[in-house]
């Protein structure tokens, strides 16, 4: 599999940096009218000038998504399946130098979760795990993908990194999409913020959405964790990697998230934090640059802010999240890895929605579209 | 009575309405009612057949109108077939709008599978309408398939661009053996009063309803466009010209002397 995504491929964070602050307003402003965006336009339109001009931008956004996507939002919810993790991500609060509670949910327990997550009405689980092999083997992950995919026709895991042959395996279970994220883009500040466990591979990270389009995945999901460096630099980058992959996996949706740096065990304060303002700058801009890309919004933010942003580009979102392994229904529950601000229940997000003129999508997949895996059917070449 | 009859079934009303993108099913349902659709497509990925109370479905109304499953979503034809089969088992509703879509993008119809499927699926009784891009020879060989009608698109879903395929759909609805269905693009009801005076046999229209600040006022507009355009087609359009013919300049000269060397 050759790379298709390298940032040397692209201007180094210092001469970007010096073009960001170059833009002129003159230069926004043409950027505003292009129809579609290049390189230029999203370098305009990402720099300190443009953030002047957050009302078109956001009126531009809000048309492109709901002509492309409607007036839908499609729901989704995490499942904690352990916080056991080798990594030293300094800003995580699964870290494991990070003295909380740990837990791994047995097959039970995960059933048990998803049983109360299937009665809310959850049709779409993302199924979320600490780096920890012996704790959350491959082999695990694809049971659990066979044994859920009955109630819940669209899965996807936000795990450690796989090889392409892994997620191919867990397609053949019944995942839907990966979400994996590169935190940042930049490999100084990457190396910086991940001094070991496996995780300080930059180039393995950048690698595993390739890899999961090369397995068939039908959606995978890549973002930066904000407020780690400068958003303007990182939100290029981002930008850059998912035209790069659309061009050559054309089957596979990209999508986008935001997380941004919230408090969590070990109280890691952001170095560059990202205001609501700036936010709603890289959204938009995105939005633009990938029209077609579906963006999912982060439990991480309020409410509030969340009911405003969602018009300007989002098409999914997760609720009533819960980030702590059993943390829904009884089970009892462990160290969380980050606090959810937004605490409103499913049905109230839904009612909510319904408010802002959404229609809240439970179900986007059907499980009649998988192949029943054949008994002693011999593996596809595909 | 000017009615439009596929696979047998006579329908009044050549305005088709896609379910998705809607803010709720009551905006669905007043724009359903205003375009007097009979003929209505749900995705099968996003119903729940099986469930009681499926938010889309409960919005329809089974005794005026068709139930038109789509396979929104497929790959490739194995995909959608399966699909297919599913559904009908579940529904009993043995029409499907086929879309074989592998772009995630531009959710652009992949021909090969199309027709792949559409013989699959005609060989197992299934009435097909396949969702296909403008292409002439391709409509040919889904109506030789035994396709009951073909559905061509005027612009990319989702793009409210109108007819932009103009020239091939002019072509496929002057070969046609089956009736022709214009499918995505269209923005406005000057878009479906245009491929109705081109002779089309109805149009399908989802997303200019299901964003317009009023669904229901916007359907309406839409039924009328389907109408005018019907009547204009009926009646006979004049043919239009590249300039005025108030003389002959080129050939003005076979006149001038006329009957003076007779």
């Amino acid at each position: 599999m050759k790379r298709c995504f390298e940032i040397d491929q692209f201007d180094s964070p210092e001469t970007l940096t010096r073009r960001l602050q170059a833009v002129t307003p003159a230069a926004v402003e043409r950027s505003l009218s292009q129809a579609d965006l290049d390189e230029k336009d999203l370098v305009n339109l990402l720099s300190p000038a443009a953030e002047a001009y957050l009302e078109p931008l956001a009126r531009r956004a809000q048309a492109i998504t709901r002509r492309r996507f409607g007036r839908i939002m499609k729901l989704y919810v995490p499942l904690y399946l352990s916080n056991e993790c080798i990594n030293t991500c300094v800003y995580c609060g699964f870290n494991r130098t990070q003295r909380i509670a740990r837990k791994t949910l047995r097959p039970e327990e995960i059933q048990e979760q998803a049983q109360f997550l299937s009665s809310l009405g959850f049709r779409n689980l993302l199924l979320v795990s600490g780096e920890s092999r012996p704790h959350v083997p491959v082999r695990m992950l694809a049971d659990q993908i066979a044994a859920l995919s009955a109630d819940f026709p669209e899965i996807s895991v936000e795990v450690y990194p796989l090889e392409t042959r892994e997620y191919a395996a867990l397609q053949q279970a019944g995942l839907y999409g990966l979400v994996l994220y590169q935190e940042t883009y930049l490999p100084e500040v990457y190396a910086a913020v991940h001094p070991s466990g496996p995780k300080h591979d930059y180039h393995a990270r950048l690698e595993a959405p390739q890899r999961g389009a090369e397995a068939g995945l039908r959606q995978v999901g890549l973002g930066v964790l904000l407020g780690l460096t400068d958003f303007r630099l990182e939100g290029y980058y981002l930008g850059q990697h998912v035209r790069a992959l659309e061009k050559i996996y054309w089957q596979t949706a990209f999508g986008l998230s935001f997380p941004r740096l919230r408090r969590a065990a070990g109280g890691f304060q952001a170095p560059a934090p990202v205001s609501d303002q700036q936010l709603t700058q890289l959204v938009t801009v995105l939005r633009l640059f990938l029209p077609d890309a579906p963006f999912s919004l982060s439990t991480r933010e309020s409410a509030s802010l969340r009911r405003h942003l969602l018009p300007l580009g989002f098409t999914q979102m997760s609720a009533g999240s819960c980030t702590e392994p059993g943390g829904y229904g009884h089970i009892q529950a462990s160290g969380e890895q980050f606090q959810v601000e937004d605490t409103r229940s499913a049905r109230e997000i839904s009612a909510d929605l319904e408010l802002l003129g959404f229609e809240p999508v439970w179900k986007d997949w059907d499980a009649s579209f998988r192949e029943e895996p054949a008994e002693d059917a011999p593996a596809k070449n595909s | 009575m000017d009615e439009l009859i596929i696979a047998g079934r006579a329908l009044r009303s050549r305005l088709f309405v896609g379910t998705g993108k809607f803010s709720s099913p009551q905006a669905l349902r007043e724009a359903i009612a205003a375009a007097e659709a009979e003929v209505v497509t749900v995705a099968l990925r996003r119903v729940n057949l099986q469930e009681a109370g499926d938010p889309t479905l409960s919005a329809l109304d089974q005794d005026r109108q068709l139930i038109l499953p789509n396979t929104s979503g497929a790959r490739d034809a194995q995909e959608a077939v399966r699909v297919a089969k599913l559904a009908r088992a579940i529904s009993r509703i043995n029409w499907i709008k086929l879309e074989i879509t592998p772009d995630p993008r531009y959710l652009l119809p992949d021909p090969v599978e199309t027709l792949k499927a559409t013989e699959q699926l005609v060989a197992d009784g299934f009435v097909v309408l396949p969702y296909i891009n403008a292409d002439p020879i391709l409509a040919k060989r889904l109506a030789d398939a035994g396709a009951a009608a073909v559905m061509p698109l005027g612009s990319p879903i989702g793009t409210n661009q109108g007819i932009k395929t103009r020239d091939s759909i002019r072509i496929i609805i002057e070969q046609a053996t089956v009736p022709v269905v214009v499918d995505a693009g269209l923005g406005a009801p000057s878009h479906a009063a245009e491929a109705m005076e081109m002779g089309a046999d109805a149009v399908l229209v989802n997303t200019a309803l299901a964003v317009a600040r009023d669904p229901g006022s916007m359907a309406r507009a839409f039924k009328l466009g389907v109408e005018a355009g019907r009547q204009a087609y009926l009646a006979g359009l004049g043919a239009t010209q590249e300039q005025a013919e108030a003389s002959s300049p080129l050939t003005g000269f076979l006149h001038e002397n006329a009957g003076q060397n007779n």
